[in-house]
């Protein structure tokens, strides 16, 4: 029974994960750009509720009103005014202005909101939970942001495949001339992927924020769990990415079972037993 | 008096790094009219269709079309203005299914007769493999699919780089007959050609290349062999 | 025809380098124990992110977890000189073929991914090694140990002469590296690296076995990453999981160090780590500030002078401080 809960508490966690790795492959899909910063921008996210929720009075949830929609514009500056120069065959411009950008992000936060460890509050809904079964409980807010996860990766694999945007994302990870000759300003596509990847950034970040404490250091943590998510499920694939995250989330929930060490360390073994035995992932598309 | 000329190369020289292709190349397109260009490997013909479509940008000279300067411009810019490039090898998007490939041509929303459905009855095996993955397709039918992508941008000018290459000779009877529909509406076209019979009936007006240069260019008709391969081989 | 690889600049250089080292060799007489403190400071900067560069700049191989290698070979230390009685300064050394052999498992794992992925890979290597070392109680666990005083005294008789010692023993260190990166870089090998991070896959038809050379480059790195940690440690006298296996302390740093100094070329890590400490001079006491300036500046140079201050240097004024470059030269009859 015990063993069931805990599978379960997994799952849902893995749904949070699978958020933070859509956004990651979302960005190297359609340009081969891996963002370092991308989990010091999930942070970045939790901030920006904490100071909207401050500033207006609502709740964590309702924040995520504005704090999407600022992210995705954060997203497009981002890409149009600084990762766009690094795009090219060469490898290292983009790992390294990315790493200098996830340090920059993380000092930037420190310094403005102190180390201190920080909560959103959301709410009666945090402690709400209702029995699936006999002595299963699941909470409302992981099963509601579980929920969000699938809705976020379905809207996603739609938006990829049956509209023009998806189909301007695919063709231009395919052929970036030809693209440009169908009139498709590149600058412009790769910006609107990432900020749309900042859009998702947002929601898991506010959510990561609701059921956990943060401050400006745990963000290469939550890089390092999308990373493996994605990794565990294979490359381009979306729905694979929601199995990487469950696969972790379990992992992690089994191995603090055995002893709360051991948490992380369960997710790590896991991720390079994938790495060992399949390094395509388990479900991986043809890659791109 | 109205100028008639829809293109108008002046004198350019481009560049690949520091290689030049062309030299003071100088080129005119009337509206309506299908002109050839021809001329052996390396002669430059596809530098000059990429220079007039915006992906590489001529160092000397001008491009007009329809009286506005486009030298500068990027490709999507270009193909706003009404110019679009069937590229050499077709090119078409692997991620996208034929459909897709069609419907990302006409991304670009211009207004103009062609549609996928008009694309579908010029090539109606393309309608028939409309879902399959682009990859899929023979060269020949790839080559089609390239052409009617181009087409949905409603373009003003066509620039077709090298259709015949790898294809059947059959194939390519079948593609070129399909080009006085294609041009019908007053379409302008460029065709960059390897096979010279080929391009001789298709075109009104004929510019053969030779290492960067204007080597020949006339109507089609005063071409004779010994014009064009003198012009061709540079002998 | 023969390949030369000295011009007049590094002949020039060479000589400079030449006198620096007497200079720094017998620095225990001119200077003060500040100073002895600060230059080996910088010495373990230098080696740590010239082996970076190795990896990173030469071989294509970019490597966000070194710190994995740095605490593995502190850690290697703490355990040998705590719990097996050796001697510290004989458990530096020990601690590179430690790091090698353990390197070997790693990068056959992680060689799996490629580019960016592999980046983040060695970055899981490295939590991993932090939450391991977190699991060890004898060695303090997640609060860390500090080297024993018995232990310190140890190494010599006297404070002076230990850190005499210590001093000299960065710089031997400092030097072994270089000097063993250089002889690799002018070797055929060195050739291979160059034609590996230019373009694998024709490497790879021109006959270099690129998997075999990547793997004997991350090991090395790993042999002198682990040696360096290991010196770092004993000076620090005390170690923790966090100390040890620090992004910022042993990446961040090392990896702007080399952007801004220059990447693919031997004296960039050197160029980088003196304006990286100029720069701690002049902005001491920013505490956090200052990591964002570096992280500001190595941006900078990443996008408008990606070959770094010395690639400036070198491309405008066609130098070299070592014979590094091959040019052929017909002998003239």
């Amino acid at each position: 029974m015990q063993w069931i809960n805990i599978v379960l508490q997994g799952t849902l966690i893995g749904g949070l994960y699978a958020m933070f790795a859509a956004g990651l492959s979302l960005i190297f899909g359609v340009m081969r750009l891996v963002n370092i910063a991308h989990g010091d921008l999930i942070v970045l996210a939790a901030y920006v509720s904490l100071m909207v929720t401050q500033a207006m009075g609502i709740g964590p949830l309702a924040s995520l009103l504005l704090v999407v929609p600022a992210m995705a514009v954060i997203g497009y500056v981002l890409q149009r005014g600084l990762l766009n120069r690094t795009l090219g065959d060469d490898l290292l411009p983009p790992l390294l202005v990315t790493f200098g950008l996830s340090i920059i992000i993380q000092n930037g936060l420190l310094e403005f909101f102190t180390a201190d460890s920080r909560r959103l509050q959301a709410g009666a809904i945090e402690i709400q939970a209702f029995e699936l079964a006999r002595g299963i409980w699941i909470g409302v807010l992981p099963l509601a942001q579980f929920a969000v996860a699938i809705a976020v990766i379905a809207a996603l694999q739609l938006l990829f495949y049956r509209t023009a945007l998806g189909r301007a994302f695919r063709a231009t990870s395919d052929d970036q001339t030809v693209a440009q000759l169908m009139g498709l300003d590149t600058r412009h596509v790769f910006a609107t992927a990432m900020a749309l990847s900042l859009a998702v950034i947002a929601i898991a970040g506010v959510f990561l924020a609701i059921r956990a404490n943060f401050d400006p250091s745990i963000g290469p943590a939550r890089l390092i769990f999308g990373f493996e998510a994605v990794i565990i499920g294979g490359l381009g694939s979306m729905w694979g990415t929601l199995a990487g995250g469950i696969i972790l989330g379990v992992s992690q929930a089994i191995g603090a079972q055995i002893d709360p060490g051991w948490q992380l360390l369960a997710g790590h073994i896991v991720f390079l037993a994938i790495l060992a035995a399949r390094p395509q992932g388990l479900f991986p598309k043809v890659s791109g | 008096m109205p100028d008639r000329h829809i293109l108008k190369v002046e004198a350019i020289d481009a560049f690949y790094g520091d290689f030049q292709a062309l030299f003071g190349v100088t080129l005119n397109v009337h509206a309506g009219q299908v002109i050839a260009v021809i001329g052996a490997n390396g002669a430059g013909k596809s530098t000059l269709l990429k220079s007039i479509a915006g992906l590489i940008h001529p160092l000397h000279g001008e491009i007009l079309f329809e009286g506005e300067a486009t030298t500068s411009l990027a490709a999507f810019e270009v193909l706003a203005r009404g110019i679009a490039l069937v590229p050499e090898g077709r090119r078409l998007f692997p991620s996208l299914n034929v459909e897709e490939n069609l419907l990302i041509g006409g991304q670009s929303r211009r207004e103009g007769p062609w549609s996928l459905s008009r694309v579908y009855e010029l090539f109606p095996v393309l309608a028939e493999f409309r879902h399959l993955p682009a990859p899929a397709l023979s060269g020949g039918q790839q080559q089609m699919a390239a052409i009617g992508r181009a087409l949905m941008s409603n373009p003003k000018l066509l620039l077709c780089d090298e259709i015949s290459l790898g294809l059947a000779p059959i194939v390519v009877r079948d593609i070129y007959a399909r080009l006085p529909n294609i041009a019908a509406e007053g379409l302008s076209v460029i065709i960059v050609e390897q096979d010279i019979v080929q391009a001789l009936k298709a075109a009104a007006h004929i510019y053969c290349l030779q290492e960067g240069r204007v080597a020949l260019e006339g109507p089609a008709g005063h071409m004779t062999r010994e014009k064009i391969s003198a012009a061709y081989f540079g002998v | 025809m023969i390949v030369d690889h000295a011009t007049q600049s590094s002949r020039i250089g060479t000589g400079v380098i030449v006198a620096t080292i007497i200079v720094l060799v017998i620095a225990p007489y001119w200077a003060d124990r500040q100073t002895l403190r600060l230059l080996a400071e910088m010495f373990t900067f230098i080696a740590l992110a010239s082996l970076w560069n190795l990896l990173a700049g030469y071989t294509g191989l970019v490597s966000v977890g070194q710190q994995a290698f740095v605490g593995l070979g502190g850690y290697i230390l703490f355990a040998l000189a705590i719990l097996l009685d050796v001697n510290p300064v004989f458990a530096i050394f020990v601690a590179g073929p430690i790091g090698a052999l353990v390197a070997v498992p790693v990068a056959v794992l992680i060689f799996r991914l490629r580019g960016a992925y592999f980046a983040i890979g060695t970055w899981v290597v490295a939590e991993i090694f932090r939450l391991l070392a977190s699991q060890v109680s004898v060695l303090g666990g997640g609060s860390g140990i500090s080297l024993p005083a018995a232990v310190i005294v140890s190494m010599a008789p006297s404070r002076q002469i230990r850190e005499f010692e210590t001093y000299w023993l960065a710089l031997a260190l400092t030097t072994s590296i270089l000097g063993a990166i250089f002889i690799l870089l002018r070797s055929r090998h060195g050739l291979a690296l160059t034609a590996i991070r230019d373009n694998e896959i024709a490497a790879q038809s021109s006959g270099i076995n690129v998997w075999s050379t990547k793997f004997a480059v991350y090991v090395f790195a790993a042999f002198g990453t682990s040696i360096v940690g290991a010196f770092i440690f004993l000076q620090k006298l005390r170690i923790s999981p966090d100390t040890a296996f620090s992004v910022n302390d042993w990446t961040a740093f090392i990896i702007f160090i080399t952007v801004i100094g220059g990447i693919g070329r031997i004296e960039g890590p050197i160029i980088g780590t003196i304006v990286f400490f100029l720069l701690r001079q002049t902005l001491a006491g920013l505490g956090t500030a200052y990591l964002l300036i570096m992280g500001a500046i190595a941006i900078g140079v990443m996008l408008w002078a990606p070959r770094g201050l010395w690639g400036l240097i070198a491309e405008r004024f066609g130098w070299q401080a070592l014979p590094l470059q091959r040019q052929l030269v017909l002998e003239k009859k």
